[in-house]
């Protein structure tokens, strides 16, 4: 499905410090030395990752950000996207003098792996089969997608990152990243996101899957090689989840029960108020540009997200390097309207890193905008993250390349 | 915002601090771990970062401090010192400050524990309910006191607890606090040369500034 999108050669990593430069939809083949292990178990060798870099490394390579993308994001983060023609997912947020400034930062944003949109997943071809994976790919967990993008910035030549930033599943894999790479990472931005996916989120999920898996063209996920695609279960998969990013107030806000060019409720199913035609269209535009099984694969790495389990059930342990706080610098943001992530999952990671003195900054930003503020104008949430970043910089002893705001 | 509301206590271009917080910031060694609690706008954080060389966090309630200090910089947490101090580990700080907001707790008596324990120095800094102004518009207009360090009418105050000098002091004794030093401030918060545990500190100093330690910790 990615037969559209142009196919350019990686930077070469022999070029000299500095001079990797600005591209997007860049495709690189990792794991070539030595396969990289799933946690599911499986192997995989020579698998792609689709990325995109932008703004200039600096010399001592300290100046390299991480953008982490969120479920239904990719690596298209601040120019245009080939599919949609729209503007990227963050382009207010990362761009020359944005908060995450290309003209001091080297900004690297990979799709993850088990996505649609170049890297490998499960609408890409088996090598051994020569068809698409379908639900021959192995299940992959956000740890997974993390080690990918650590091979990533491996090739690149990046021996620690300045910060590593996403929101919602993004979060999820800033986190992993701290928890993972604490030596690799000076600092971390997770934004509406938790230690682990709740109870209520996993059922969400799964009202997506089951709705994807409903439909007959799902095919048993072999729709690829069926000629069709599960568009509709796809789309209603997208509407319910659009829900659960937006909030009641910004919905009434937008919508109220406003009816959908007429004047009276046709007493039918027809999509007669304002809402419903804004998820139908979510729904139907979704589709164009996202792969049903990869949906299935990507909620599913988010439900067995939990930092915890994997330390005991004690999450302060995640943050613990020997027997010292995690180096990193982390700063949580949440949005007091967000009840996917709500803010007590923010402070639940706050407590845990406080436990182990780590050094963390923690801002919950008053909106009615629900848990897609993350991508929407929320100014004091780009300040927070433009003076966490400048600070940051001032200890890591990164050069302002422009004079500074007061 | 700290209780005390002082939107001047520093100028961040120039580099100077309120003369109080210049105070604290001299108690505190250069180069230490500091938790600033209820640390507002950051002035006295921001001052101890970049004049000191301290790694310094602070915890603050309002959501326009914490969005000031981060967004300059400063590692600071949205929250509560009473449900948040516990999560702490003992000795976590070289120095735990709550300056001018002891006044503000629901549960003071506590407060002080949780500061000697997570710092192996407290530095508390509080208004003195003793002090004469204050005793003098009580007994002469029958009203509670509205001075220039304590603004608040009495039905909108956050300051719930208030104490004198000599009330502090014995609750420290109470709960086996050692009291390092002390520094009684007049008018202008200026430092006098009034003793701490003296009848008349209490009645001519305006604050006290109390640099505290948990019995039995090193001195």
């Amino acid at each position: 499905m990615n037969a559209s999108i142009p196919f350019r050669q990686p930077p070469d990593v022999a070029e000299a410090a500095g001079s990797v430069s600005e591209g997007t939809n860049r495709r690189v083949v990792l794991g070539t030395d030595r396969p990289m292990r799933l946690d599911c178990g499986v192997e995989l060798a020579n698998f792609t990752v689709a990325y995109s870099t932008f703004g200039t490394l600096n010399a001592d390579r300290s100046n390299a950000v991480m953008v982490c993308h969120a479920l239904t994001g990719d690596h298209f983060v601040t120019d245009y996207h080939p599919v949609s023609g729209k503007p990227g997912w963050w382009s207010m947020l990362v761009g020359p003098g944005r908060p995450i400034d290309t003209d001091r930062y080297f900004v690297i944003c990979s799709n993850v792996i088990g996505g649609c949109m170049g890297s490998i997943g499960p609408a890409e071809t088996d090598p051994a089969t020569g068809k698409p994976y379908g639900l021959g790919f192995p299940v992959i967990t956000i740890a997974d997608m993390v080690r990918a993008q650590k091979l990533l910035v491996d090739h690149l030549g990046i021996e620690k990152l300045f910060c590593v930033v996403g929101g919602s599943m993004g979060g999820m894999q800033v986190l992993q990243w701290a928890v993972s790479y604490p030596e690799h990472v000076f600092a971390a931005l997770p934004i509406a996101t938790a230690a682990r996916h709740s109870a209520q989120n996993i059922a969400f999920h799964e009202v997506g899957r089951q709705a994807i898996m409903a439909d007959p063209d799902w095919c048993g996920g072999d729709y690829l090689n069926q000629g069709v695609r599960p568009h509709r279960g796809l789309a209603v998969a997208r509407m319910a989840a659009h829900i659960t990013y937006l909030s009641e107030a910004a919905l009434h806000r937008k919508f109220g029960r406003n009816l959908q060019n007429r004047q009276a409720v046709t007493y039918g199913f027809d999509a007669d108020f304002q809402v419903e035609s804004y998820l139908r269209h979510q729904g139907i535009t979704f589709v164009d540009r996202f792969d049903a099984n990869s949906y299935l694969y990507i909620t599913r790495a988010m439900d067995y997200f939990d930092l915890a389990a994997e330390h005991g059930g004690v999450l302060a342990n995640a943050f613990r390097v020997k027997d010292g706080p995690t180096p990193v610098r982390f700063c949580l943001t949440s949005f007091s309207s967000d009840w996917l992530f709500p803010t007590t999952e923010s402070r639940a990671v706050v407590h845990a890193l406080n436990a182990v003195a780590a050094n963390v900054s923690f801002v919950e930003v008053a909106t009615d905008k629900g848990h897609d503020a993350f991508l929407l104008d929320e100014p004091e949430f780009h300040q927070v993250v433009r003076g966490f970043l400048d600070g940051c910089a001032e200890h890591r002893g990164l050069t302002r390349r422009r004079a500074a705001t007061a | 915002m700290s209780p005390l509301d002082d939107a001047s206590s520093r100028n961040r271009r120039s580099g100077t601090i309120r003369l109080d917080l210049k105070l604290i910031a001299d108690m505190v060694e250069p180069g230490s771990r500091v938790l600033d609690i209820g640390c507002g706008d950051g002035a006295l954080l921001d001052f101890l970062v970049h004049e000191k060389g301290v790694d310094g966090r602070g915890i603050e309630l309002s959501m326009d401090g914490v969005h000031t200090c981060v967004s300059h910089g400063l590692s600071v947490i949205q929250g509560d010192a009473e449900t948040d101090l516990k999560d702490y580990p003992s000795g976590a700080f070289d120095y735990v400050i709550l300056s001018q907001t002891l006044q503000a707790m629901r549960a003071p008596r506590t407060v002080l524990e949780e500061l000697v324990r997570i710092g192996d120095r407290a530095i508390v800094s509080f208004p003195n309910f003793g002090y004469w102004r204050i005793r003098m518009a009580l007994l002469w207009l029958g009203r509670m006191p509205v001075t220039e360090r304590l603004g608040y009418e009495w039905y909108e105050t956050p300051n719930i607890h208030f104490c004198t000098i000599k009330d502090f002091t014995s609750l420290c004794d109470r709960l086996d606090i050692t009291i390092d030093r002390s520094v009684i401030l007049g008018r202008d918060n200026r430092p006098t040369r009034l003793a701490s545990a003296d009848g008349i500190a209490n009645f001519f100093g305006e604050q006290g500034v109390f640099m505290l330690r948990r019995n039995g910790k090193q001195g």
